[in-house]
Parts: C-alpha cells; sequence; structure tokens
C-alpha cells in the first residue's frame, strides 16, 4: 500500500479488500472518529491477517473485550489497528454470543496480543484458541468471577444508593 | 523451570554423563529497590545469565476500567492521575481530549497552548525521572539527587496551577478551571530560561562518560520490527529507530503549530533510549518556548475554556447570585450533563509511549466501557526478551531504562 493517500482513498481500499470476504464482514459504519468493520467471528482472523499484510495495518494498537447484557450477541472484541506509514487507524468489531466464547488468538500474528488476550480473559472471560499462556493476569488466579462484565457488582451489593436506575441506564 | 532448554555449550561441561551445573531461581520483585515499583520476575539463572523470566503483574491493580463505569465523566480524571503518576497531567489532558472529541468541543487557542505547555512540562518531568534512575542503577547518584531539583520546580509550577503537586486532577473538560496565575507564568518562563543548562550538565554527567556507556551500549536491546510486533510506543520505539510519535502522526492540542525534532535511535539499546529522552527533554523545552511566544502574539489573553457551561464548573460567586450558573453548578456536581451515544478513540503522547482512551458511551451518565491502553501495560511484556541471555544486573538497568511505571502497567 503506497505510503500517502488521502483518506477516502484509503477507506476505498479497505473497503474493496473487504468485499472478498462477501457477508462475513456484516457491516463497513463510519463512526465518530474511525471507520469501523464489523466481521464475523470465523473470519476475523483471516481478516485481520489480511489488515495487516495486504493493506498495511501493521500494528495493533490495542484489543480490548465487551460485554453487551442482553444483547442476543452477548461478548465482543474490538481491535483498533494503525497504519503508521499512512497515519490511518480502523476499528474491527467482532461479537459473539454468550456459550461461544472462543475466539482465534492474534498472538500470530502479533506478539503483544499475548497480554491483552490474557486481559480480556481475566476480566471477561472470552477464551483465545492457540494461546500459548492464557492465564489471569491482573486479578489473583483463584478470583471466582470475571469482573467487567456488567453483572459483576462494583459497589457493596447492600447499598441502596448506586442504582443502575441513577446511571441513565 | 523444567521448562527451560539447557543451552549448547552445557553439553562441554559434562563430566561421565553427569550435569555439574544447577540452574537458580531468582525473584526479582515484588518489592525490590531496584524494580521502582511493584513488579515480581521470577529469573531463571545459569550463574548470572539469564535464561528464562516468568512475569507477574497486577499487585496494584485498582479496576480503573470497572471504576470508570461508575463515576460520571467529570470524575474519571482523578483516575488518570494514578496512571502514569510521574506525568499525570499528560493523562488528565488525554483524557479531556477524548470527552471533547465525544463531544465536539473546539478550545480556544489560548487554552490548547496552555495545554501543551504543561504536557511538556510533564514530559520533561517523566523523562527527569526515568533518565536519572537509569543513572542511579548504573551506579551514578548524582543525577538521581541534582537533576531532580528540575523536577521539584516543575512540580512547583503544577502546585500553582492547580494545587497539588503528584496526582494533579488538572484543568477540566473544556479548558481550564481557573487561569495561570502570574507566579505560574513567572515559574514557567524561569524554567525554559534555566533548564537547558542543567540539562546540560546532566548530559556531561553521563552522556559521552565511559563507565556509563559501558553499561548501557548494547544493554537489552531490541530491534524495530520486533519493537512494533511488541507494540512499543513513545521513545523506547524511537530509540529502535522508528520515528512514529502521536503529536506529529496524529496531532491534537495544536502541536501542528509547533516546530520540534523527533529524536531516533539506532540499537534500541539502553543508551539510545537514554539519549532519545534527554534530547526529548530539550525539544520539549523548545516547544514550551514557542508556546509562550505564540501565546504572547495572541491577541486573545483571557479565555481559559470553550463556551460549555454544562462541564466547567461556574465560578462560586456566580453560583450564589444568578439562575443559570446555580443550574449548571447542580447538573455538573449530579452528573446530568446530556453525552451523545458514541464511540471515540482518542490518544496522547505520554511520556512513555501512547496513551489511548477507547471510549464507548451510551448516552448515560458514566462511560458504558472505557479502555485504557496503558503504554507500559504493552511493551512490559517483551521484557524477558530483550534481558534474555544478558546479565542481571543488564535486566535492572534495561527494566529502569524502560519507563515502566507500576500504577499504569496494573491500572
Amino acid at each position: 500500500m503506497p505510503g500517502f493517500v488521502v483518506k477516502a482513498e484509503r477507506d476505498q481500499l479497505v473497503k474493496d479488500r473487504m468485499a472478498a470476504f462477501g457477508e462475513k464482514v456484516t457491516a463497513i459504519s463510519q463512526e465518530a472518529d474511525l471507520v469501523c468493520i464489523h466481521v464475523k467471528k470465523e473470519a476475523v482472523h483471516d481478516l485481520l491477517k489480511a489488515m495487516r499484510d495486504e493493506l498495511g495495518f501493521a500494528f495493533l494498537t490495542t484489543c480490548c473485550g465487551m460485554h453487551f447484557p442482553g444483547e442476543a450477541q452477548e461478548f465482543g472484541m474490538v481491535y483498533h489497528l494503525h497504519n503508521m506509514r499512512a497515519g490511518h487507524r480502523i476499528r474491527i468489531k467482532c461479537r459473539t454470543t454468550a456459550n461461544d466464547l472462543e475466539y482465534p488468538t492474534v498472538t500470530d500474528l502479533w506478539p503483544t496480543a499475548n497480554w491483552m488476550e490474557r486481559e480480556a480473559w481475566d476480566f471477561f472471560g472470552i477464551k483465545f484458541k492457540g494461546h500459548p499462556n492464557l492465564k489471569r493476569i491482573l486479578n489473583m488466579e483463584d478470583f471466582p468471577a470475571f469482573p467487567m462484565r456488567k453483572d459483576y457488582p462494583l459497589e457493596d451489593p447492600t447499598r441502596q444508593d448506586k442504582d443502575d436506575r441513577y446511571f441513565g441506564r | 523451570m523444567s521448562k527451560v532448554e539447557k543451552p549448547d555449550y552445557w553439553q562441554k561441561d559434562l563430566v561421565q554423563g553427569r550435569d555439574l551445573r544447577e540452574l537458580t531461581t531468582l525473584n526479582l520483585g515484588p518489592t525490590h529497590p531496584a524494580t521502582h515499583g511493584i513488579f515480581q520476575n521470577v529469573l531463571t539463572l545459569d550463574g548470572e545469565i539469564i535464561l528464562e523470566t516468568e512475569q507477574t503483574i497486577g499487585y496494584i491493580h485498582r479496576a480503573f476500567e470497572k471504576l470508570a463505569e461508575r463515576r460520571p465523566f467529570y470524575q474519571i480524571t482523578t483516575l488518570t492521575d494514578r496512571m502514569n503518576y510521574c506525568s499525570s497531567p499528560i493523562n488528565n489532558m488525554g483524557w479531556h481530549m477524548t470527552m471533547e472529541k465525544l463531544l465536539g468541543i473546539e478550545l480556544p487557542k489560548r487554552v490548547e497552548y496552555m495545554r501543551v505547555i504543561v504536557m511538556e512540562l510533564a514530559r520533561i518531568a517523566d523523562h527527569i525521572i526515568c533518565n536519572t534512575i537509569i543513572g542511579q542503577d548504573a551506579g551514578a547518584t548524582t543525577p538521581f539527587l541534582y537533576v531532580y531539583q528540575w523536577r521539584e520546580k516543575i512540580y512547583d509550577i503544577y502546585e500553582e496551577i492547580c494545587g497539588a503537586r503528584l496526582t494533579t486532577n488538572m484543568g477540566r473538560i473544556g479548558g481550564w478551571e481557573r487561569d495561570f496565575s502570574e507566579l505560574a507564568w513567572k515559574r514557567i518562563r524561569n524554567i525554559v530560561d534555566e533548564l537547558p543548562a542543567g540539562l546540560k550538565e546532566f548530559d556531561s554527567m553521563l552522556l559521552r562518560n565511559r563507565i556509563f556507556m559501558d553499561r548501557t551500549v548494547n544493554c537489552g536491546p531490541i530491534g524495530g520490527e520486533r519493537a512494533l510486533a511488541y507494540g512499543f510506543t513513545g521513545p523506547n520505539l524511537r530509540a529502535a529507530g522508528v520515528d512514529y510519535d502521536v503529536r506529529v502522526s496524529d496531532p491534537y492540542c495544536s502541536y501542528q503549530d509547533f516546530d520540534f525534532i523527533v529524536p531516533i535511535g539506532t540499537s534500541g539499546d539502553t543508551y539510545d533510549r537514554f539519549t532519545v529522552r534527554q534530547q526529548e527533554m530539550k525539544e520539549s523545552v523548545s516547544i514550551i518556548r514557542q508556546a509562550l511566544e505564540k501565546l504572547d502574539k495572541l491577541s486573545d489573553k483571557t479565555s481559559i475554556r470553550a463556551d460549555v457551561p454544562e462541564w466547567v464548573l461556574p465560578p462560586k460567586e456566580d453560583v450564589y447570585s444568578a439562575m443559570e450558573p446555580l443550574i449548571w453548578h447542580f447538573k455538573i456536581v449530579m452528573g446530568e450533563t446530556e453525552v451523545p451515544v458514541g464511540e471515540v478513540y482518542h490518544c496522547v503522547e505520554g511520556g512513555n509511549g501512547e496513551l489511548g482512551f477507547y471510549l464507548v458511551s451510551d448516552g448515560g451518565r458514566t462511560p458504558f466501557r472505557l479502555h485504557l491502553r496503558r503504554p507500559c501495560y504493552i511493551y512490559y511484556q517483551a521484557y524477558p526478551e530483550m534481558i534474555k541471555g544478558g546479565m542481571l544486573s543488564d535486566a535492572i538497568l534495561t527494566m529502569s531504562s524502560m519507563n515502566v511505571i507500576a500504577g499504569e502497567l496494573d491500572a
């Protein structure tokens, strides 16, 4: 991919390449700051590999887990990639259901994904197939829950003043 | 320990089929004066050579991401203070800018230049801490005692601006809580005038010091490609020869108005990390000087915030005497101001790398999700690879030169 192309052209390059994934790419949306690609879980590894090798998004900025309680696709991973030469960032989202919590690991593409995926496992209980050392990282080893899930209470459950209704949801 | 492969050279030392050597397991940390923070590294050593490292982190994990889901947006600033506490103003400003990106607030130039000044002061303070500690770990205590006075002077400036020295909670979403005082401006001007001489002194002590170079050159090196694969950013990546700087690649806060050099190294070793930081401090001084000049040229001498009454607390005397400020005061304190639904990723060049905030808002009173990209959490995982095959004493130096901050690592 050439180093400096204008933003519209870069977005078009991405869209053209995504067409090859057919219906596995469920949507390409323009969010407030970045272009976001929604992909099905079975294609996420191939898509990230194509991003890295063909479109120049060679830097994994961050990846993190998400939890949307009450939705059919309850869990998700969000990857932020960066094409440093072109100065182009992109967001890739991949949602899954609560009973299918195993993603392919991307540690083979970026060694830096190692701890990021361990964090996702530690806090959301998302598993990564092929991860070399998938164990808790920030919480203690025998911690009984996945604390970033929305159903894990932050406050003392006997407290009355921290009701979700007061937080606008 | 069983998984450690025996090095090739051991074969020569087999006597009658018996292996006479033994491996040592050494706990470096969790609390050790040389780790400058609470990290544990279980090292497997052959004599003084490191064969294998197992890292344990999370000793001061405080669940900032979870806490942020139960805090009104303006209260999250205090959490960011406690990440990289060597340069908390950068974290504060990074968070304010993330919110401003979500809300679509544009700031007056004067506010942005004031932010640049504070962020560059924070960068200098951060680099002073890191580089003097490299000296300290290499046996040179003098910089740690003498160059640190500049950090104290920078903290005096913070104190004059916001009242705190370490966990600053500086500025507000949409601008500043108050204008800098005359004393603060005077101190900033003083530091711009005096710091270059102090840095020169620091340079003359270590930069071409034979002993220091012997200790740091080729100590804990990492190549550019490997550094990118490991997600390095900031001075550590630039020391490996990649000229990536968020201030240049994604300019925020009017950094595009400034003229500065992005120093890079070649071999990514401890010495390069040291020199890159030394040079960056000089560039930061130059940026502050430019900012002061630009502020002098601006016709706007008073504005300290964008027009966002819903985010910045009104002056107290107005709250007691007028209706509008009273309403805003109440709404801000109760966290009742409207936030659009949306997602933003915003990053700033922190003291040790790209500090990113991925904010998902569902229109509620708090973030739906806030993911923090903490640079040292991401690059610290390369540490075993960087020290493998080296000496134990090099491992200490490598760690201090990576600028790993426990508060940010464990978030």
